[in-house]
C-alpha cells in the first residue's frame, strides 16, 4: 500500500525538476558559457571586478543583520515574558508591517529621509541643520532593518517561549544573578532561533536590489543590482549575470555552513538546509 | 523600574516599525496639487478618487488577484498530494526531495527569480509560443508556492495515528475514499494554513513576478514603477486601501480562531 502512496509525490518532483533544479543548471550553463554557447571561465573571472560591491553587499547585510539582533532580541525576550494573551497580540502586531508590501514600506522611508523629507522639515522647524540621509549606505542599512527585523524576532521569540522556567530558576538557586543567568542560560538556549534569525534577515538582506535603488541612489550598488542590470538593465548580459549569482548562491552558502557550525544539538532543527 | 524600560522600548520598537505606515496613510488623504509628498495642505479624498479611476491600477490588481487565487489552489492541491507521497517514502529519496523542497526557501530570491527567467525564455526560444506573462507568472508562483504548503501539511500527517488510514481500509473503505474521509479532515488545518500562506504570497511577490512577468503587470510590479516616476499620493491611498483590507481581514481571522480557541488558552 505505501508504494501506492508513494508515487503521489510523482508530480511534485516532476514539477520541482523543471522549475527548480532545471533553471539552475540553466544558471550554471550560462555561467560557464559566452554568448555563442562554447564553454569558457571568462564570466565567473570577470566576477572579480565587482569585488567592492560583494563586499560592500556582505558588510552592509552584516551591519544590518547585527542591528537587527541587537534591536529585535530584548523586544522577543519582553514579549515571551507577557501574558499568553498579550503575547499573540504582540505577536501579530510585529507581523503585521509585513503585510504591507515591502515596496511601500520602503518607499514610506524615502519620503521620511529625503533632503525636503518630513524629518528634516522636523529638524528644522526645531532650529538644527537638516541632515543628509537619502542615498547614502545608512538609508540601506535602515531599510534592510526596518524590512527584515520581523524575520528576526519572530524565529526569537518562539524560542524563547520554549524555554524552561525551571531551568532559569534553578540557575538561580544556584547563585547565578541576573546578569549571569541571562548570558549563560537564556542566550545559548535560545541559539537555534538566534542562528535561524539572522540567516533570514541576512540572505534577503545581502541579495536585495529594491532598497538599495530606492535608499541608497546610484551610490551604493548591492549584488542584486548587479544581477538585474545584467538581465533586465541596460547592461544586459545574462552569462555574466548567472556567473555572479553564482558566486553570490556559493557566498551564502558559505555563511549558512559557517551560521550552523555555531549551532550545538538538534541537529535538522534550527537548520534551514542540511 | 526594569518594567518601565521594558514598555519603553517595545514601545519605541513599534514607533520604528509603525511611523513609515501612518505618515504613508496621513499624506494618501493631503489635499495638494503638486503631488508634493511631505507638505501637509488640507483632507480629502482626492487621491482615493483617482486611484479608483485608474485603468492600470485595477488591471494590475485584478492580474494580481487571478495569480494568486491560480496560484493558491494550485500549490494547495499538488502540495497536499505531494506530501501525503513524501511521508511514506524511504529515508533517502525524502530526504533528497525535502532538500529540494528546502532549496528555494534558502536561495536568494533574485536568484529564484532569474534562473526562471533563463527557463521561460529558453522553452520560448525552444518550442516558440509567446514571450512571459501570465503564464510564466502563474508557474513561478507555484513553485515558490510549494515548498510552504508542503512544510505546513507535513507536521499534520507525521502527529496523524497511521492506523486510522488502514482501519478505514479495513472496514472496507477503498483508499481514495478513505483519503477523503479519514486523512483530509485530520491534516485539514495545515492545508488551510498552507492554502492561506500561498495566498499571501503570491500576491505580496515582488522580486520573483519582476523576473518572469514579460510586460504583464501585477499590483507589487505597477507600485515599482510608480516609485520609479513621478511620484504621486495614489499610491499612499492604495497603500492604504491594502493595508486596511489586511487589518480587517487578520482581525477576523483572529476573532474566529480566539473564539475556537479560548477555553484551551485560559489554561496554559
Amino acid at each position: 500500500m505505501k508504494a501506492k502512496s508513494r508515487l503521489l509525490s510523482a508530480p511534485y518532483t516532476v514539477w520541482m525538476t523543471i522549475f527548480i533544479v532545471l533553471p539552475m543548471l540553466l544558471v550554471a550553463w550560462f555561467a560557464f558559457t559566452d554568448r555563442a554557447g562554447h564553454f569558457t571561465l571568462e564570466n565567473i573571472l570577470s566576477v572579480g571586478q565587482y569585488s567592492n560591491v560583494f563586499l560592500r553587499s556582505i558588510w552592509l547585510g552584516a551591519v544590518a543583520t547585527f542591528i537587527s539582533l541587537v534591536m529585535g532580541y530584548p523586544l522577543a525576550y519582553i514579549i515571551s515574558k507577557m501574558s499568553a494573551k498579550r503575547q499573540s497580540v504582540m505577536v501579530m502586531l510585529v507581523m503585521l508591517p509585513m503585510w504591507m508590501n515591502f515596496l511601500l514600506r520602503t518607499y514610506a522611508w524615502m519620503t521620511l529621509l529625503e533632503d525636503n523629507g518630513l524629518i528634516n522639515a522636523a529638524l528644522r522647524a526645531l532650529g538644527f541643520n537638516g541632515i543628509h540621509m537619502i542615498n547614502t549606505a545608512g538609508a540601506v542599512v535602515l531599510g534592510m532593518v526596518y524590512n527584515y527585523i520581523p524575520y528576526m524576532i519572530l524565529p526569537l521569540y518562539s524560542v524563547l517561549t520554549k524555554i524552561d522556567q525551571s531551568v532559569i530558576e534553578a540557575a538561580e538557586d544556584l547563585g547565578a544573578n541576573s546578569r549571569q543567568v541571562f548570558f549563560k542560560v537564556v542566550v545559548p538556549m535560545s541559539m537555534p532561533g538566534i542562528i535561524s534569525g539572522v540567516t533570514m534577515v541576512f540572505v534577503p538582506a545581502v541579495s536585495t536590489f529594491i532598497i538599495s535603488k530606492m535608499l541608497g541612489g546610484g551610490a551604493n550598488l548591492l549584488i542584486g543590482d548587479l544581477i538585474d542590470m545584467q538581465f533586465l538593465g541596460s547592461a544586459y548580459n545574462p552569462n555574466l549575470g548567472s556567473a555572479i549569482s553564482l558566486v553570490l548562491m556559493v557566498i551564502i552558502l558559505i555563511c549558512m555552513g559557517i551560521m550552523n557550525q555555531f549551532d550545538d544539538g538538534e541537529p535538522g532543527e534550527g537548520g534551514v538546509l542540511l | 523600574m526594569k518594567k518601565t524600560g521594558g514598555r519603553i522600548y517595545t514601545f519605541l520598537v513599534f514607533l520604528f516599525l509603525y511611523a513609515p505606515i501612518l505618515v504613508l496613510i496621513v499624506f494618501s488623504f493631503n489635499d495638494t496639487e503638486t503631488a508634493s509628498r511631505t507638505v501637509w495642505s488640507g483632507f480629502s479624498f482626492k487621491w482615493y478618487q483617482k486611484l479608483f479611476e485608474d485603468r492600470l491600477i485595477l488591471e494590475a490588481l485584478r492580474n494580481t488577484l487571478l495569480i494568486a487565487v491560480i496560484a493558491a489552489a494550485a500549490s494547495t492541491v499538488l502540495g497536499t498530494v505531494a506530501a501525503v507521497g513524501i511521508n511514506s517514502m524511504k529515508r533517502l529519496p525524502q530526504r533528497i526531495l525535502m532538500n529540494i523542497t528546502n532549496f528555494p526557501m534558502v536561495n536568494p530570491e533574485i536568484v529564484t527569480g532569474v534562473s526562471m527567467m533563463l527557463l521561460f525564455v529558453f522553452a520560448v526560444g525552444l518550442f516558440g509560443g509567446r514571450s512571459l506573462g501570465m503564464g510564466s507568472i502563474i508557474a513561478a508562483h507555484i513553485t515558490f508556492c510549494l515548498p510552504y504548503v508542503i512544510l505546513s501539511v507535513l507536521p499534520k500527517l507525521r502527529q496523524m495515528d497511521p492506523n486510522l488510514y488502514e482501519a478505514a481500509q479495513d472496514l472496507g473503505c477503498p483508499p481514495v475514499k478513505a483519503f477523503f474521509k479519514v486523512v483530509l479532515p485530520e491534516i485539514m488545518p495545515g492545508v488551510v494554513t498552507g492554502m492561506i500562506m500561498a495566498f499571501t504570497l503570491s500576491i505580496d511577490d515582488f522580486v520573483i513576478s519582476y523576473f518572469t512577468s514579460g510586460t504583464t503587470q501585477t499590483l507589487p510590479i505597477y507600485i515599482y514603477s510608480m516609485t520609479r516616476k513621478r511620484v504621486s499620493p495614489e499610491i499612499n491611498a492604495l497603500s492604504t486601501v491594502l493595508f486596511a483590507v489586511v487589518m480587517a481581514l487578520l482581525i477576523v481571522v483572529n476573532v474566529r480562531q480566539g473564539r475556537g480557541r479560548r477555553p484551551a488558552k485560559e489554561e496554559g
